[in-house]
């Protein structure tokens, strides 16, 4: 067609390509026969047979789906809350520092986080392990929940809150029956990111973490730092999986509750 | 009643674990170390009061870091690496972003799941993939060798060029959705109005998309240069022992040094040099939601 979009083709090839390639190189070489990562030598399973039977490794993840479950719930809950108080609550004392609060851990460094807060649990006795890891996610992750929800709760007609006010709801009764439905996918998406974000964390985990719990990235990080190894490939690859899985079935459950919701609208402006 | 538990609850939380914990930072950046558990000195004792804590205030940590040349270049070349980084990345993401804002609208939700895909892809899988690319032997080497382009390996990496390319491949995300948020907004006829007045398609460009995808492009920055300062995984194993990066001293400082004190004023300095984003991000933020409001 025109000059534009010939450019705009190229840049979204050359874009992606570079997003993906590295990922497919990283898949590709986790099949591979040989240990040493750069030569081909033929495609093997066996670097994800090493992984099954590789006990440090299992116990690691299950620590950090463990501390991924609570604090991305616990997470869920403090952000909801949070993004209403600041979309909805009005006027209070300290609000400016509450929303600083909001945005400040979303680009905080995380070596200044992990200090702050191992030294905040030193400080006040509590042994490091799974508890101080679930602590710490959910400060962190509760700011990005709250980010989410209040985007949506902002586009969102309040007049809807008020007919069932109205109609005789209470409160309690409004929020669950009407704003609870219409946020929800963004409640669902804010826990999704809390979890993945939890999941993925290696240097607050670093800092909290104490000997009787080590996480899967902490564990990755210490085996990388001496070299890339197939091992790690396969692991790799099985995270980029289950990611992958999860972010398609996730946009396509949010597909069709966008679509439901559009005909719902369309059949009650009818009636 | 309910409206104060609602407040109380996530307001109680962050002061508790997000502001409280950095004014121990900053109490046990004005201690001395000591060869205890835990490894350092208490210098202020609430019982004896503030002006017990005042007469005996010690910046012997502070002023360590101004005589070691270690710490200040640290905190120059990390501004530099997140400035010329913010750049790279803003340069690679925003054709990117500008292609998706003027794609079919079928492709568009599309496009933004193949955007935050690799974003919710571990971090640290994304920096470990480059270092199977980068090295000697690795695959772009290979692959330069075999087109003959190169006769001998390049050494990528441990050098600072694979540093800027780990950042600008693992922040990308965040620089390309603000910016394609603020381009997906924007009202075509305002591009077609300023050709018909007589603006060539670059000019038009230059005078009406760029200036209308600002608060974008300034989200996108901030969301970058901020973490890239204290960035650790990324230069600890892309970069090499040749590249110096705040966040890295801090690291070492704490878990192979163990010196607790002169961390916390390394983590105390590293704060106020962001302090000045962070308050201008979180303005542009705030901006833009009263606007969508």
């Amino acid at each position: 067609m025109n000059r534009l979009s010939w450019f705009n083709a190229v840049s979204l090839t050359l874009g992606f390509a570079f997003l993906y390639i590295p990922m497919i190189i990283l898949i590709v070489y986790s099949f591979n026969e040989s240990k040493l990562v750069t030569v081909w030598a033929g495609f093997s399973t066996k670097w994800y047979g090493e992984l099954i039977r590789n006990e440090a490794f299992l116990n690691a993840a299950w620590v950090t789906l463990k501390v991924a479950v609570f604090s991305s719930t616990l997470a869920t809950i403090l952000g909801t809350m949070a993004a209403y108080v600041l979309v909805r609550g009005g006027r209070f004392l300290g609000r400016t520092l509450f929303s600083g609060m909001i945005y400040a851990p979303l680009v905080m460094p995380e070596v200044i986080t992990g200090l702050a807060l191992l030294l905040l649990f030193i400080g006040i006795g509590l042994d490091r392990g799974v508890l101080t890891i679930v602590l710490a996610h959910t400060t962190f992750s509760m700011c990005y929940v709250s980010v989410v929800v209040s985007s949506r709760l902002v586009t969102f007609d309040r007049s809807l809150e008020e007919a069932a006010l109205d109609l005789g709801c209470s409160p309690a009764e409004s929020f669950r029956l009407v704003t609870l439905p219409i946020i929800a996918p963004a409640v669902i998406s804010g826990w999704l990111l809390a979890f993945t974000l939890s999941l993925d964390d290696l240097v607050i985990a670093s800092f909290t973490s104490g000997p009787s719990a080590t996480t899967l990235p902490i564990k990755i990080f210490s085996a990388v730092r001496l070299g890339v190894s197939p091992e790690i490939n396969a692991l790799s690859t099985i995270m980029i999986a289950i990611v992958t899985m999860g972010v398609i079935t996730a946009s396509l459950v949010t597909k069709r509750a966008m679509v439901r919701q559009k005909q719902e609208e369309q059949a009650a402006v009818r009636a | 009643m309910r409206r104060a538990f609602l407040i109380a609850v996530p307001y109680l939380w962050l002061l508790a674990l997000f502001l409280v914990p950095f004014v121990i930072v900053l109490k046990i950046s004005l201690s001395d170390a000591a060869i205890a558990r835990p490894p350092y000195m208490p210098q202020f004792d609430w019982a004896e009061g503030i002006w017990a804590f005042l007469r005996e205030l010690d910046f012997e940590n502070f002023i360590f870091l101004t005589e070691d040349d270690l710490y200040w270049k640290a905190y120059l070349s990390s501004v530099r690496i997140a400035v010329v980084s913010t750049l790279l990345t803003l340069i690679v993401g925003y054709p990117i972003a500008y292609a998706m804002g003027r794609a079919p609208e079928e492709w568009r939700p599309t496009l933004m799941m193949l955007v935050i895909l690799p974003f919710w892809t571990s971090f640290l899988i994304r920096v470990y993939a480059w270092m199977g690319i980068l090295s000697n032997e690795g695959v772009l080497n290979q692959f330069l060798l075999w087109t003959g382009i190169i006769s001998a390996p390049l050494t990528i990496l441990n050098t600072p060029t694979a540093v800027y390319i780990g950042i600008v491949y693992t922040y990308l995300p965040f620089m390309i959705l603000p910016i394609y948020a603020a381009l997906d907004r924007l009202d075509g006829s305002l591009i077609e109005a300023a050709e018909d007045l007589g603006c060539s398609r670059v000019q038009a460009f230059w005078l009406v998309t760029i200036p209308l995808s600002r608060p974008g492009i300034i989200a996108g920055c901030f969301l970058v240069m901020i973490p890239v300062i204290g960035e650790f995984v990324i230069p600890s194993l892309l970069g090499g022992s040749g590249t110096l990066m705040i966040g890295k001293v801090l690291w070492e400082e704490f878990f192979s040094n163990r010196d607790w004190p002169v961390a916390s004023a390394v983590a105390v300095v590293l704060l106020l040099i962001l302090v000045i984003p962070i308050v201008l991000f979180q303005r542009n933020q705030q901006k833009q939601a009263e606007a969508e409001q």
